[in-house]
């Protein structure tokens, strides 16, 4: 052996420059392969003209410029996507930030079957998207639906009822009772991990601080308003990002529970994107559609980072 | 610090005081507090001390309002407080890490318990202002706590708590996260603020040098029961018992056996060069054997052991070690320096002064 071979890079373990780049590479390349390739296609079909019938971009004549966004923009339906997708996640994170703070409450407080009730507020983000909302599918179904059937029972539903004369709601199949049922979902699906989050933050307040408040005179709502959401901000702020990312993107409920209808008046983003790239065959207007989140997207998320940076400071 | 007026017409004075109180938190385990009785006088500043886990804390928290007795009765002021929350109690607390809101400045901090008793705006300003400039603060009113130092933040704690002009304060180790140096000066300006306003003090504290400094009377707790309450000279001289005495002094009261007894004395009862007309009637003679010296500058210790068990002597720096063969060297101690103790239950015998002791069997028998 070479008297220059130093001690400690006989073995291969005790190389970090040949180690650090090697345990980084199936990460790199995943995120290349996952999500930077399919970016940059995107970004290319967006400017081109391919459809799913001619899928290559051979030369300059294939790239169009903005003609797709010209297109898409004058498209109703497009704007109504748009318009939606904006109105169904403020409304639908509206409601979870609201009901995610009661419940991390409520289930910050000692009681008996906590563990039970924890287990059942996250069984939701367990299951997989496509089969609860085909479980929300079919209680919101347009005859067959066990809620329609419960309200007729209490004398709700039916001949000379408040909601009658019809036998039926037809949940999907009515402009607001279908928008309201899409919103109903996303709440649904994202209010147990926003819930966990702030149960988790809620947690993370130093007991301390808890007894000072009490100890100070501050009431339920003084500590709610003065002590506890001040502190929770920060989690709340990334609990949101989350939450609005989630519900930007999803694409399964509006296409599981109502594929867009009724006449599109559920329509969002993503689904409108899937309906035109993929089963219309316009992949260059579909890539310019689910681009179009990108921009909003990344706002948010910078907006947020930051948010939860400063308020992080705050609290430090 | 400048001290301005204080205000001086509290309508209630306020006594606390413990009957039987038991914290029990697990079913099996030991209990936390274990049947502990005590009583403040009005305005006196009384410290717990005890070694950590000893159950200090709770039995402060139980005053307070925020943990509940399992047993027992607590009372402000003459009336049983057991059902009252802790808003309710007049007291005011500071805890060990301050607790201080990390999203409020130190006037919102300052000024929260008086919002949340509803004074008006100029009332609030007026005592944030009589409070931050007892404690020195008014400087840092709109700092947040973490821009402050731990010393500024312990200030802050205590000015929270002391605009709410309460009957009582409890402090849980509120010098602990501050170094030597500042503590020693924190500690000094605590016995004067305490004094001044005069209100009632529970302070609790590991450290026995804070304890002997700040209390008008110590009660030495441990395992959950008092051992000894009484003035610091009281639990000093003439300790209750063993562990009273091992607690105390640094280093701490050596023990050795003697006819069956155990023969307590203080490092510095012990005399190196025997005493002219040093009968056996009054000077008690032992040989320390492998002694060895330790040199602190004003005073040196000298270690060393008899019969296995180890002893210590503190004595002058200048003092000479005597000529010994062998590491053995006699030493002297005068018998009205000694304290003798039961062997089996640790209890002290013939108590040489009406020293106030709540010992364990004592209160077993109250
Ligand atoms: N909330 C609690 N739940 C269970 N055990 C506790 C709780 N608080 C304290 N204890 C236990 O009670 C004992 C006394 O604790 P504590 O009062 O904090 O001691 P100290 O303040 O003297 O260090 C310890 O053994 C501790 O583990
Ligand atoms: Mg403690």
């Amino acid at each position: 052996m070479s008297a220059t071979t130093t001690r400690d890079e006989r073995y291969l373990m005790d190389r970090d420059r040949v180690l650090g780049p090697l345990f980084l590479l199936p990460a790199v390349v995943y995120i290349l392969a996952l999500v930077g390739l399919p970016l940059v296609l995107a970004v290319l079909y967006a400017f081109s003209d391919v459809t799913v019938a001619d899928p290559r971009i051979s030369g300059r004549d294939d790239f169009v410029g903005f003609d797709n966004f010209r297109a898409i923009w004058s498209d109703n339906v497009f704007r109504k996507a748009l318009r939606n997708t904006v109105v169904f996640t403020l409304i639908s994170q509206v409601i979870v930030l609201l009901l995610a703070n009661i419940l991390a409450m409520v289930l910050s407080a000692d009681f008996h079957g906590k563990r039970l009730v924890r287990f059942l507020v996250l069984l939701p983000w367990t299951t997989p998207v496509a089969l609860g909302v085909l479980g929300w599918f079919w209680m919101l179904d347009s005859v067959y639906s066990p809620i329609d059937w419960m309200m007729r029972e209490v004398g709700l539903l039916g001949p000379d009822t408040p909601f009658g004369p019809a036998r039926n709601m037809y949940w999907l199949g009515t402009t607001h009772l279908a928008q309201g049922a899409v919103i109903l979902v996303h709440v649904w699906r994202t209010l147990p991990l926003a819930t966990v989050i702030l149960l988790a933050g809620l947690t993370a307040i130093p007991q301390d601080i808890r007894d000072a408040a009490d100890i100070d005179g501050a009431g339920f709502w003084r500590q709610l308003f003065y002590i506890r959401l001040p502190l929770l901000l920060p989690i709340m702020a990334v609990a949101l990002l989350f939450a609005i990312i989630f519900a930007f993107t999803d694409l399964t409920i509006a296409l599981v529970l109502t594929r867009g209808g009724p006449v599109n008046d559920t329509q969002v983003l993503a689904s409108w994107a899937y309906f035109k790239g993929i089963q219309g065959g316009n992949l260059a207007q579909g890539a310019a559609i689910a681009l179009f989140l990108l921009p909003v997207l990344v706002a948010i998320a910078i907006a947020m980072l930051r948010l939860a940076r400063r308020a992080g400071e705050e609290t430090a | 610090m400048k001290h301005p007026t204080f205000r001086t017409d509290r309508d209630t004075m306020a006594r606390v005081e413990t009957r039987n109180l038991v914290k029990q938190f697990t079913a099996s385990g030991a209990p936390a507090v274990n049947g502990i009785s005590l009583q403040t006088t009005d305005g006196e500043f009384l410290v717990l001390l005890g070694p950590s886990g000893c159950g200090k804390t709770t039995l402060l928290r139980m005053i307070g309002g925020l943990e509940k007795p399992t047993s027992g009765d607590i009372l402000i002021g003459d009336r049983v407080v057991n059902d009252l929350p802790p808003r309710a109690r007049q007291i005011a607390m500071v805890f060990q890490s301050y607790a201080l809101y990390p999203h409020m400045n130190v006037r919102n901090n300052i000024s929260f318990p008086l919002k949340a008793a509803k004074l008006d705006k100029a009332a609030i300003e007026q005592k944030v202002q009589w409070a931050s400039s007892i404690l020195g603060i008014d400087q840092l009113l709109d700092r947040k706590p973490r821009q402050l130092s731990g010393g500024q933040r312990q200030r802050v704690a205590l000015a929270r708590a002391l605009v709410r002009e309460p009957n009582v304060f409890l402090l849980d180790e509120p010098l602990s996260n501050l170094d030597a140096q500042r503590r020693a000066s924190a500690r000094d300006e605590l016995q004067v603020f305490q004094h001044e306003i005069g209100t009632t003090t529970i302070y609790v504290t590991h450290d026995q040098v804070e304890a002997m400094g700040l209390g008008d009377r110590i009660a030495v707790i441990n395992d959950g029961t008092i051992r000894q309450l009484g003035t610091p000279h009281e639990i000093y001289e003439d300790p209750a018992d063993t562990f009273v005495a091992t607690f105390l002094g640094s280093p701490p009261m050596n023990l050795v056996e003697r006819d069956g007894d155990l023969v307590g004395f203080r490092p510095e009862a012990v005399e190196l060069v025997p005493p002219e007309h040093g009968d056996a009637s009054s000077w008690l003679h032992l040989t320390l054997a492998e002694a060895r010296e330790e040199y602190l500058g004003s005073e040196k210790l000298i270690y060393g052991e008899i019969d296995g068990v180890r002893v210590v002597a503190r004595v002058h720096a200048g003092t000479p070690m005597p000529a010994h063969e062998g590491g053995k060297i006699p030493i002297t101690v005068n018998r009205a320096a000694l304290r003798i103790f039961d062997k089996d239950s640790g209890l002290r015998r013939q108590p040489a002064s009406d020293s106030v002791s709540a010992s364990p069997a004592e209160e077993a028998s109250a």
